[in-house]
């Protein structure tokens, strides 16, 4: 393992204010009622497609298995990936760092004169700060997802990796629209607001010089980019500009095409209930000779950042599994409550709390993997079965033990304190031994007189905690 | 170092010494997914995709062009795209004009007519190359004659299916039709008109793609 590196400095909000944020949303009633709302309504549409839990379960183990096979062979399939797609006449770009990856899709929009790119929906692109270094760089980057297009248009991020603008009603996005889009009077008809946002971007379809999209399979065997959607901007962008640039993290691979059904029927069931998500896009050439429409060049730009540390260890490996399909968040106490935006990352909650460290280092996410109750749902509901609940106990040992030599994460120890070590220490020692915990709680009970009204976080929503007047095992006693 | 061996050299340092074997796929299909006879392969199609909004009409086979007359007069459509160098397409080209439905040929080059695509193509007509029982779902695999743009940007697609076409799975669809030995340019899997549900969980159809799909299903019976 190299030397830790210093964070990419990028537009992350600092995981200092992670408390503060949560604090402001837990006390939102209006936007507690829409992450309620909005997660209640996927849960039961997921439930609704796995009515029988040995088909589930027989599922979940082979896709266990598949994306374990394929990290397994990663290095191996990588290159066979690069080889079958420069055959097939897609170039590949490898990229390190977040800032790489924009260099190179920057260097392909310049080397075209690019104006406008279209995007389709990419975690991947919001990872690397895409539409920021696109607009440094004088080039229009333009979501075309609808969630997406209405979380731009309010200059927010999204909330949700599969549903973006969960957080919004549709008075505010009609409000959105009414103040953003020319000529647009106030409406807050859900299909009104659909054709508004169609009619905007069918334009931005026809003159975008590139179009960009992420990728959630890329078949190794036969050189092969797969998308999943059901608005249709993902074909558009991958189809109607000149340019097509698919952006993924260098983990989404598997070997045989055979491995895709199912785990394409695991994600569409497990994000959003659907039996099948409306598109399924395979694209494996640029346009042949005589073929009359696609892109003339297509482009796959493979990131690391930060992914090959996850990958060195056999435990952290298995966060690599992830298909990104959001139901952790569905089904999380801790996100349904502060929703995605307060987590600060491009990824929230659980999946975001076990993949974020690796991307931005523990300095800038110590805090989030204690932002959990442990309660398993996640790990419970995950289709590729990522103990999740394990990794998240593994990561609060590695932000908060003391900082040692050849740390297997960049930031191990950042959120190490001395003393807080020192008082556990302490509470582990008189757990540990009988004449000691005799001797505390005798002092406890003697000294409670001594204890603080005010203890830290805990009162400042509940009341003080004092130990009792008299120890159990003197009540005990007392007993006739 | 290029970041390409850096990032592989990283990966074959930790990469576990061996994968396994390979995940057994075909087993797991064969213990949960039955087969079906033709007919009940194309009901279960028609009830899912018409449960995703698509429009399913039973055919014969030298019925269709009636059907795809009457499902253009219903709507009001005078002019569809189609593919000449395609048997259905130019069956239509050559049958429905006389009717009074302009049938426009996709036989040049996007770039020579971009903005008439997106702006003033009210329909397309594609053949799928089969469909999938299980989800509703049609195969199409595009062309030189029949490209891509056809199924996506007139607001309205229709689709030719034979229902001797339909497979039980997407696993069988590919394995049967040996899709691991060569894909096209771009294959699709289409389920249903576009769509969203992006604004406060409402759905809502013609997202970017087509507002209608419709099914031509060819059946022996009808």
């Amino acid at each position: 393992m190299n030397a830790p590196q210093t964070p990419h400095a990028l537009h992350f909000m600092p995981s200092a204010g992670f408390r503060a944020r949560a604090k402001d949303v837990v006390e939102n009633p209006f936007l507690r009622q829409s992450f309620r709302g909005a997660m209640d309504f996927l849960m039961s549409k997921r439930a609704a497609q796995f009515p029988d839990p040995e088909e589930l379960e027989s599922l979940r183990r082979l896709g266990e298995r598949i994306r374990q096979y394929n990290l397994a062979k990663l290095p191996d399939l990588l290159v066979q990936l690069e080889s079958n797609l420069t055959r097939n006449g897609i170039q590949v770009h490898w990229a390190e760092t977040p800032e790489e990856a924009n260099a190179i899709i920057l260097g392909i929009c310049q080397k075209h004169s690019a104006k406008l790119m279209v995007k389709g929906k990419s975690m991947v692109s919001e990872e690397i700060e895409l539409n920021h270094a696109a607009e440094a760089a004088g080039i229009g980057a333009l979501e075309s997802d609808m969630g997406e297009y209405i979380v731009q248009l309010a200059h927010e991020k999204p909330s949700h990796i599969i549903m973006p603008a969960i957080h919004k009603t549709k008075e505010q996005i009609a409000k959105l629209f009414h103040e953003n889009v020319p000529g647009v009077d106030y409406t807050d008809n859900v299909d009104a607001l659909i054709q508004i946002g169609r009619n905007v971007l069918r334009q931005k379809f026809l003159e975008a010089d590139i179009g960009l999209s992420g990728v959630n399979f890329a078949v190794a065997e036969t050189g092969t980019l797969c998308l999943v959607e059901n608005e249709g901007n993902g074909r558009m962008c991958t189809t109607a500009p000149p340019v097509h640039i698919a952006i993924t993290g260098i983990e989404k691979i598997v070997e045989k095409l055979e491995h895709v059904p199912p785990l394409l029927s695991l994600l569409t069931r497990s994000a959003t209930g659907q039996n099948i998500s409306t598109y399924f896009n395979m694209i494996s050439s640029p346009r042949k000779p005589g073929e009359k429409d696609g892109p003339g060049e297509v482009h796959l730009v493979l990131l690391d950042n930060g992914r090959s540390q996850a990958y060195a260890d056999e435990q952290l490996r298995k966060t690599l599994q992830c298909i990104r399909c959001g139901a952790c968040m569905n089904h999380c106490p801790v996100y349904t409550r502060i929703g995605g935006h307060a987590y600060g990352t491009t990824y929230p909650g659980p999946i975001g709390k076990i993949i974020s460290p690796h991307m931005l280092g523990l300095e800038a996410t110590a805090n989030m993997a204690t932002a959990s109750s442990l309660c398993g749902a996640c790990g419970e509901v995950c289709p590729v079965k990522i103990p999740i609940p394990e990794l998240l106990i593994r990561l609060r040992e590695e932000s908060f033990t003391a900082p040692h030599a050849n740390p297997t994460m960049r930031g191990q120890g950042a959120g190490h304190n001395a003393r807080i070590s020192a008082i556990w220490r302490a509470w582990s020692a008189i757990y540990a031994s009988p004449a000691l915990y005799r001797a505390a709680s005798w002092l406890a009970s003697r000294f409670r007189w001594l204890t603080p009204r005010r203890q830290a976080g805990w009162t400042s929503v509940r009341t003080p905690l004092q130990p009792a007047p008299k120890r159990l095992r003197d009540l005990i006693k007392e007993r006739p | 170092m290029s970041a390409r061996d850096r990032i592989l050299a990283k990966l074959k340092a930790t990469a576990p010494e061996s994968a396994g074997d390979l995940p057994d796929v075909g087993g797991w299909y064969a213990d949960h997914r039955t087969q079906e006879s033709t007919a009940d392969k194309a009901k279960r199609f028609r009830h899912f995709i018409e449960l995703a909004h698509a429009e399913v009409y039973s055919v014969s086979r030298g019925g269709w062009l009636q059907k795809l007359y009457e499902v253009l007069s219903a709507k009001q459509i005078d002019k569809l795209l189609v593919a000449p160098g395609t048997v259905h397409g130019a069956r239509a080209q050559s049958d429905l004009p006389p009717l009074g439905i302009a049938c426009p040929g996709y036989d040049t080059p996007i770039e020579n007519w971009k903005p008439a695509m997106f702006n003033d193509t009210p329909a397309g007509f594609t053949a799928a190359r089969g469909a999938i029982a299980e989800t509703g779902t049609l195969i199409l695999w595009p062309n030189a004659d029949e490209p891509r743009l056809m199924s996506l940007v007139p607001p309205v697609h229709i689709v030719l299916l034979d229902a001797a076409n339909i497979y039980n799975t997407f696993h069988e669809a590919m394995q049967t039709e040996g899709w691991q030995d060569g894909l096209p340019t771009n294959s699709l899997l289409i389920s249903g008109p576009s769509k969203t549900a992006d604004i406060q969980q409402t759905l809502a159809y013609g997202a970017h793609g087509p507002k209608e799909l419709v099914v031509l299903m060819i059946e022996e019976n009808v």
